[in-house]
C-alpha cells in the first residue's frame, strides 16, 4: 500500500521535483528566522547559534519524519466535509493506519534533509564529549522526538471531528509546539514553560537533550536530568492523542453518504 | 434633447462608474458578513495568534536584552507593538497564496464568472479584502488588546500614526490580494498553481516582516525585501502605526505601498485579459 503511495507521487515528474524543491525551501526559511536574530546578538537564551543549530536540527528532523507519515492527518476536516472518509470506515483496516499510509509526502524528505543538515553541523562544530551514553541519549531523543511530533498531528485531528471549522485553534499548538521546540526554552515565561515544556513537551524534544549533550546547565525548571525523560513525554503525549482520536472517532456521525 | 444629453458618452460612463463602484462596495460587505459566518473559525485563529505572540515574545524580547536594551531601533516596548500588530494581522493579511478563484479557475467555472458585467478581478480583490476587514475585529483587535494588556507596549500619543495607519493598514490588506490574485491568473497557463502558491507562502511570510521585523535583516537581505510588494502587505502599516516611521517618510512608505498596488493591480488586469482569450480559445 504504501509502495502504491510513493509511485502515484512519483509520476508527475515536474510537479514533485518542485515539491521536493519548495519544501527544502521552507526549511532554510526556517533556519533563516533562527539565524537572523543571531545576526543581531551572539548569545539568546544561554546558547550561540553553533549550539542553536542543534535544537533546530533535532527538532525540525523529527518533525519533518512525523510530518512524512501523520502530518496529512490535519486534511481530515476536509475528508469529513467532502463526506469521503465514510469511505475509509468502509475498509477493513483501522481508521487512524488509513489516514496516516493515505497521503505520505516524499516531498517533506527535503526539509528533513535541511534538518539532518543543520543536525550534522551542531554535532561535528560544538565541543560534544562523545561516550556511549551521549550516543544513546542522542538516538533516545531523536526516537522519541519523533513519536512526540507525531502525536501532536493525531492528537489535532482527532480533535478536529468537534471543531471542522476551528482547525487553527489545533494548529496553534500543532505548528506553535514545532516552532516552539526549535527555541531555547530558557526565554520562556513560566506559562510557556508549563504548555510547551510539560503540557505539550516541546522542550523536552530538542532543547534539553542538547543542554545535556553540550554539558550545559539547565534553566529554572528544566533541570538537564530530564534529557533522559524523553520516552515519558512520548508516552505520555500519545495517551492524550488516542485518547482525543478515541473521543473523536467516536463523536463522528458520518457524512450521510 | 434631453434625452440626447442623458446618453451623452460621458454621462453614462460616469453612470456606469457609479453603479460599478457600487457594486464592488457591495461584494466587500458581502465578504465581510460572509466571514461572520466562521466564529469558531475566528476564535481558534485567535488562540493561534496569540500563542505563537508568546513564543515572539519570549525570543525577541531575549534579543533585545541580549542586544543591551535595543536593537536596530527596537525596544521592548517598540518590539511587543510590532509583535502583537503583526500576530493581529494575519488573519487579514493572505500570506498563504491561497484564494478561491485559483479553483474556479482550474475547473473552468470562471468563465461564468466573465459572463457576469462586473470585473472578474476587482470583484475578487474587493470580496476578498471585505473578508479581510472583517476579520480584524475579532482577531486583530483582541489579539492587540491581549498584548497591550498582558505584556505591555508603546504606542504613538498623536493622531496622525493612526490616521495614516488605518489607511496603510488597508491598502496592505488590499496589496496582499492584488498579489495573490495574481498567483492565480497564472493558473489559465499552468492549471496547477500548487508549486507557486506554496513558493508564495515561503516568501510572502519571512519577506512581510511576520518572524522578526525586516529592519534586522542584513542589508542585502534588506534590499531583496524592498524589492517586493511583500513588505507592503504588513511592514508598512506596522511601522507606520506605531509610529516607527514619522512625518515625510510614513508617506513615503504609503506612496510605496500605492505603487506596488498600481503595480499588482495592472499585472492583474493585463494576465486576465490574456488569460480570458486563452480560455476562450479552449472553449472553457
Amino acid at each position: 500500500m504504501l509502495a502504491s503511495r510513493i509511485r502515484s507521487q512519483r509520476s508527475y515528474r515536474s510537479n514533485f521535483a518542485f515539491d521536493l524543491a519548495s519544501s527544502g525551501f521552507v526549511g532554510l526559511i526556517e533556519l533563516a528566522e533562527v539565524w537572523l536574530l543571531f545576526h543581531q546578538v551572539t548569545v539568546l537564551g544561554g546558547l550561540t547559534f553553533q549550539q542553536v543549530l542543534l535544537v533546530f536540527g533535532i527538532a525540525d528532523l523529527c518533525n519533518a519524519v512525523a510530518d512524512l507519515f501523520v502530518g496529512h492527518c490535519d486534511t481530515l476536516p476536509t475528508y469529513v466535509r467532502a463526506g469521503t472518509l465514510d469511505v475509509f470506515y468502509l475498509r477493513p483496516q483501522p481508521l487512524l493506519l488509513q489516514l496516516m499510509t493515505s497521503d505520505i509526502s516524499l516531498r517533506r524528505l527535503t526539509r528533513a534533509g535541511v534538518a539532518l543538515a543543520s543536525l550534522l553541523i551542531g554535532l561535528s562544530i560544538n565541543d560534544i564529549h562523545w561516550s556511549v551514553g551521549a550516543v544513546g541519549l542522542l538516538v533516545l531523543t531523536i526516537v522519541s522526538a519523533v513519536a512526540i511530533f507525531a502525536a501532536m498531528y493525531v492528537w489535532a485531528a482527532g480533535v478536529q471531528f468537534f471543531l471542522i471549522q476551528g482547525a487553527e485553534f489545533t494548529n496553534a499548538f500543532v505548528y506553535g509546539g514545532r516552532y516552539a521546540a526549535t527555541q531555547p526554552a530558557a526565554v520562556w515565561s513560566t506559562p510557556l514553560k508549563v504548555l510547551f515544556g510539560f503540557v505539550f513537551p516541546m522542550a523536552l524534544s530538542a532543547y534539553v537533550p542538547a543542554l545535556r549533550l553540550l554539558g550545559l546547565p539547565g534553566p529554572a525548571g528544566l533541570p538537564t536530568w530530564l534529557a533522559w525523560c524523553t520516552p515519558l513525554a512520548a508516552l505520555w503525549i500519545w495517551g492524550f492523542a488516542l485518547l482525543m482520536w478515541r473521543l473523536g472517532v467516536r463523536h463522528y456521525q458520518g457524512g450521510g453518504g | 434633447m434631453r434625452a440626447a444629453g442623458l446618453e451623452s458618452p460621458s454621462l453614462l460612463r460616469r453612470a456606469r462608474a457609479g453603479g460599478a463602484a457600487r457594486a464592488y462596495l457591495r461584494l466587500f460587505v458581502a465578504g465581510f458578513r460572509e466571514q461572520a459566518a466562521y466564529q469558531l473559525a475566528m476564535f481558534g485563529g485567535l488562540v493561534a495568534n496569540v500563542t505563537f505572540g508568546f513564543l515572539k515574545v519570549a525570543m525577541l524580547f531575549a534579543t533585545v536584552r541580549a542586544a543591551g536594551g535595543t536593537v536596530q531601533g527596537y525596544d521592548i516596548g517598540a518590539m511587543s507593538a510590532y509583535i502583537w500588530i503583526s500576530q493581529g494581522m494575519l488573519g487579514s493579511i493572505n500570506l498563504n497564496g491561497r484564494i478561491d478563484l485559483a479553483d474556479r479557475i482550474k475547473t473552468g467555472d470562471v468563465a461564468v464568472d466573465f459572463l457576469r458585467p462586473i470585473n472578474v478581478q476587482l470583484a475578487t480583490v474587493a470580496t476578498e479584502a471585505g473578508k479581510a476587514v472583517f476579520a480584524l475585529i475579532p482577531r486583530g483587535v483582541p489579539s492587540v488588546a491581549i498584548g497591550a494588556l498582558v505584556v505591555g507596549m508603546s504606542a504613538p500619543g498623536t493622531a496622525a500614526p493612526y490616521l495614516l495607519g488605518a489607511v496603510s493598514l488597508l491598502i496592505g490588506i488590499t496589496v496582499s490580494f492584488s498579489t495573490v490574485y495574481l498567483v492565480a491568473v497564472v493558473g489559465f497557463w499552468l492549471i496547477e498553481t500548487r508549486g507557486i502558491q506554496i513558493f508564495y507562502m515561503v516568501i510572502s511570510g519571512f519577506f512581510a516582516g511576520l518572524y522578526v521585523p525586516i529592519s534586522l535583516f542584513p542589508t542585502w537581505l534588506l534590499v531583496v525585501a524592498q524589492a517586493t510588494p511583500f513588505p507592503s502587505m504588513m511592514m508598512y502599516p506596522i511601522d507606520v502605526l506605531t509610529g516607527r516611521v514619522t512625518g515625510a517618510a510614513s508617506y513615503g512608505l504609503v506612496c510605496a505601498q500605492l505603487g506596488w498596488l498600481a503595480v499588482t493591480l495592472l499585472a492583474g488586469h493585463l494576465l486576465t485579459v490574456a488569460g480570458r482569450r486563452k480560455l476562450e480559445v479552449q472553449g472553457g
